[in-house]
């Protein structure tokens, strides 16, 4: 990082060292928990009089809860592809993204976990899954490998914040008391002597190696839990690829955001440069591509057929009630993306942060299309059942759980980044020797 | 079985020394969970033997027969009927859409107002094809996707052939209402709308009551009425004989009125099953809607308001 060479050890430190709310920090922050507040309101209504509360009914049995939790778990892969892949293909401009996509995993999946068990019909039976657990069922395959990506994911945001923490608990002036407790009680054994750094990047590299396949499960096993039905729709074969391209797009999205914000917010730019935006650009739409080309296959080969039981499925979604969203999906989550950052001009900072929130929304609606529109085309006829279950649309609860969580999520990352600096410190400082002794 | 029949000895056990403990200290009556007043004893007392052989007296004022304890336990509840494989057949040629079958039902299994296990279908095979009604009920399928799916074996396929649903184990993910091709589930969104009395029964598998919020539902061939050597209620119900239902290794169903070899009928009938390409296998076939009782739009006249108004 050519930027970087100039500045000293002591102005770095200093510039990422975690900082303290600001005005606007702080209305984030009230904005975030109010919805969180309400999510939860809406959630106590919905475990006192069951999940009445929702529009979801007998044929549209799943909602923008399971969206929202296929969304959650597409965006916590990002994790594993900034971390570990970029890391494992040693990619050299890494450095100022791992933590972002680091947290954004970690929170995401949480959330993921939170928002599956807000759509159980009976919460408090959650330990039957581990008394009366079958393996044959996707959802305890879930279960496993979604807790063994937040392990992981965790202790590699733990592992690679440890040297940070020493030098945050070092800065102790500078930072005042709010954390130090914190701190030392996190990593007050860290000395950062050779032996504890061989540990460390032996660690490292593992959960590197063991993340990936996890990563690629998590999603693929969500693809499944719909692909092992026989719904139009999500009878394919292709849809653990389908989901992980898309996971990886939406994650990198996120990510592009993310930079955006918190290199306006804390006066980033001489680590997150133009080069980052330029270079993540150029991955995105790299992913966008890629992503595309699974839903060509997604929906193009079955249009070719149209098979009976599809047919209803996919012209409600090229032409009828679900089209504006559809396209919506397609062209603002991928076919604009891709044009904006294909010239240079749309790698700059401001039209990438565009583009990804548009990725990110665009991603967002595709989880809905992905999730309802097949469960309002049965095999047999919707006859017998009160007239409202031929349709949905969310309830104020549900939408109201939904944004609080995905509140909740931004506020675990604001949170973090308020206690912990967001771009490693550590990392920057040795990135910077090694490019002042190769130079 | 055990663990049920170890929790049944536990509760009596708990009961009597509950009971006992009342006559010492309380004057409430330890069996009676609403009527808070007070029993007075009466001074007449009986002997009973406890568990673990020992006879004890106690008054019999406080001696209450408890209504709802489960006749048959979980584990046997998930075996199964020794030696049968229930089957239905259901004859379209035969339906006129009266919904006899769906009343008897619905009321029998205390359903909640709006919810039907079995749906009278208006089906129509293509576009010059006639239209005809059919009755469907849970297919009770011998590779059911509902068992595959289910991450808690709150569902479960029996040896008998019946599939039923546990609602104390179910935790309502809807993963088995995705994966039913026949939509044939029914989920208790809020609380069911029951009487006081049938919402605290003890839930069974076997008679599917008392509906519990939450948790998913649907037809299951009335296993309890099999137990009693009687047909299921939508059976019984139907005034045209639509339904017969049977044993496969008797080979013989009967709708009540009728009875015939299962394999003749079938053969005769030229029966089928629904969706035979799913490999989901179902024990309910259906005879097509040849040489019918009744033209199909008499039928139309039975029709729910709702439906009407989604045609
Ligand atoms: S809703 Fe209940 S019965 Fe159905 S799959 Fe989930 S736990 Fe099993």
């Amino acid at each position: 990082m050519e930027n970087s060479t100039v500045l000293t050890s002591e102005q770095i430190t200093s510039d990422l060292l975690p900082q303290k709310f600001g005005k606007r920090g702080m209305i984030w922050t009230g904005i975030l928990l109010l919805f969180c507040a309400f999510g939860a309101f809406a959630y106590y209504r919905q475990l006192k009089y069951g999940l009445v509360v929702t529009n979801m009914r007998d044929y549209v049995s799943w909602g923008i809860y399971i969206s929202n939790f296929v969304f959650f778990v597409a965006i916590s892969l990002v994790g594993s592809l900034i971390t570990a892949i970029f890391r494992l293909a040693n990619v050299p401009w890494r450095t100022p993204l791992t933590r972002i996509s680091e947290i954004i995993a970690v929170s995401a999946i949480t959330f993921a976990a939170l928002i599956i068990i807000v759509d159980m019909g009976r919460p408090e039976r959650l330990l039957n899954l581990f008394i009366h657990g079958r393996l044959q069922s996707p959802i305890i395959w879930d279960v496993i490998v979604i807790s063994t990506y937040f392990c992981l994911s965790l202790f590699l945001l733990y592992i690679t914040l440890l040297p940070d923490i020493s030098i945050l608990i070092n800065a102790r002036e500078k930072l005042g008391k709010p954390f130090s407790k914190l701190y030392r009680w996190l990593a007050s054994y860290w000395k950062g002597t050779t032996a504890q750094e061989k540990i460390r990047n032996r660690c490292i590299t593992i959960i590197c190696i063991v993340i990936i396949p996890v990563a690629f499960s998590i999603h693929t096993v969500t693809s499944w839990l719909f692909a092992t039905t026989y719904r139009p729709g999500w009878d394919s074969t292709n849809f653990g690829a389908y989901f992980i391209s898309g996971a990886f797009l939406v994650g990198a999205g996120g990510v592009v955001v993310a930079m955006y914000i918190f290199r306006r917010y804390y006066n980033l730019e001489k680590y997150i440069t133009e080069k980052h935006f330029e270079k993540m650009g150029r991955v995105v739409v790299l992913l966008a591509l890629l992503y595309l080309y699974f839903n060509i296959n997604e929906y193009l080969v079955p249009a070719f057929k149209m098979k009976k039981p599809e047919e209803a499925h996919l012209t409600q979604l090229f032409a009828g009630e679900y089209a504006p969203l559809f396209w919506f999906a397609i062209l603002v989550g991928m076919i604009i993306p891709i044009f904006i950052m294909l010239f240079k001009k749309g790698r700059k900072p401001l039209p990438m942060f565009i583009a990804g929130v548009m990725v990110v929304v665009g991603a967002w609606f595709k989880r809905y299309l992905i999730v309802t529109p097949t469960l309002l085309h049965p095999f047999l006829p919707m006859e017998d059942v009160p007239a409202s279950y031929h349709h949905y649309f969310p309830s104020w609860e549900e939408w109201a759980i939904a944004m609080g969580s995905l509140a909740g999520v931004l506020l675990i990352i604001t949170f973090f980044a308020r206690v912990f600096p967001i771009i490693s410190i550590y990392k920057t400082l040795t990135d910077k020797n090694e490019t002042q002794q190769s130079s | 079985m055990e663990n049920k029949s170890t929790s049944r000895r536990q509760f009596l056990a708990a009961g009597i020394l509950a009971g006992i403990a009342a006559g010492c200290s309380s004057k409430k009556n330890p069996f009676d969970k609403y009527a808070g007043d007070d029993v007075k004893a009466s001074g007449e007392t009986v002997k009973l033997l406890s568990v673990d052989g020992e006879i004890i007296e106690m008054d019999k004022a406080f001696l209450k027969p408890v209504p709802d304890l489960p006749t048959i336990s979980n584990s046997e509840e998930r075996k199964g009927i020794n030696g049968k494989k229930f089957a239905m057949v259901i004859d379209l040629s035969r339906c006129k859409n009266v919904g006899a079958c769906k009343t008897a039902c619905n009321h029998a299994h205390q359903l909640s107002p709006g919810q039907n296990w079995i749906k009278v279908l208006e089906m129509q095979d293509a576009d010059h094809t006639a239209p005809y009604w059919q009755p469907t009920t849970c297919m009770h399928c011998d590779s059911p996707p509902c068992v595959k799916v289910c991450p808690v074996d709150a569902t479960f396929k029996r040896q008998d052939g019946i599939v039923l649903i546990d609602s104390d184990r179910c935790i309502g993910c809807r993963f088995c209402m995705a994966a039913c091709p026949y939509s044939t589930r029914v989920f208790n969104w809020g609380e069911p709308v029951l009487e006081k009395e049938v919402a605290e029964q003890h839930y069974s598998c076997e008679t599917s009551i008392p509906q519990k919020k939450g948790t998913v539902s649907k037809c299951d061939f009335c296993p309890d009425m099999a137990r009693k050597g009687e047909l299921p209620h939508c059976v019984s119900a139907c005034p045209n004989g639509v339904y017969f239902f049977g044993d496969m290794n008797e080979d013989s169903v009967t709708n009540g009125a009728e009875t015939f070899r299962f394999s003749d009928l079938i053969k005769d009938k030229a029966g089928y099953r629904l969706m035979e390409d799913l490999g989901t296998k179902p024990r309910v076939y259906y005879l097509p809607p040849v040489n019918r009782n009744f033209p199909f739009e008499s039928g139309l006249e039975n029709e729910s308001p709702e439906d009407k108004m989604t045609h």
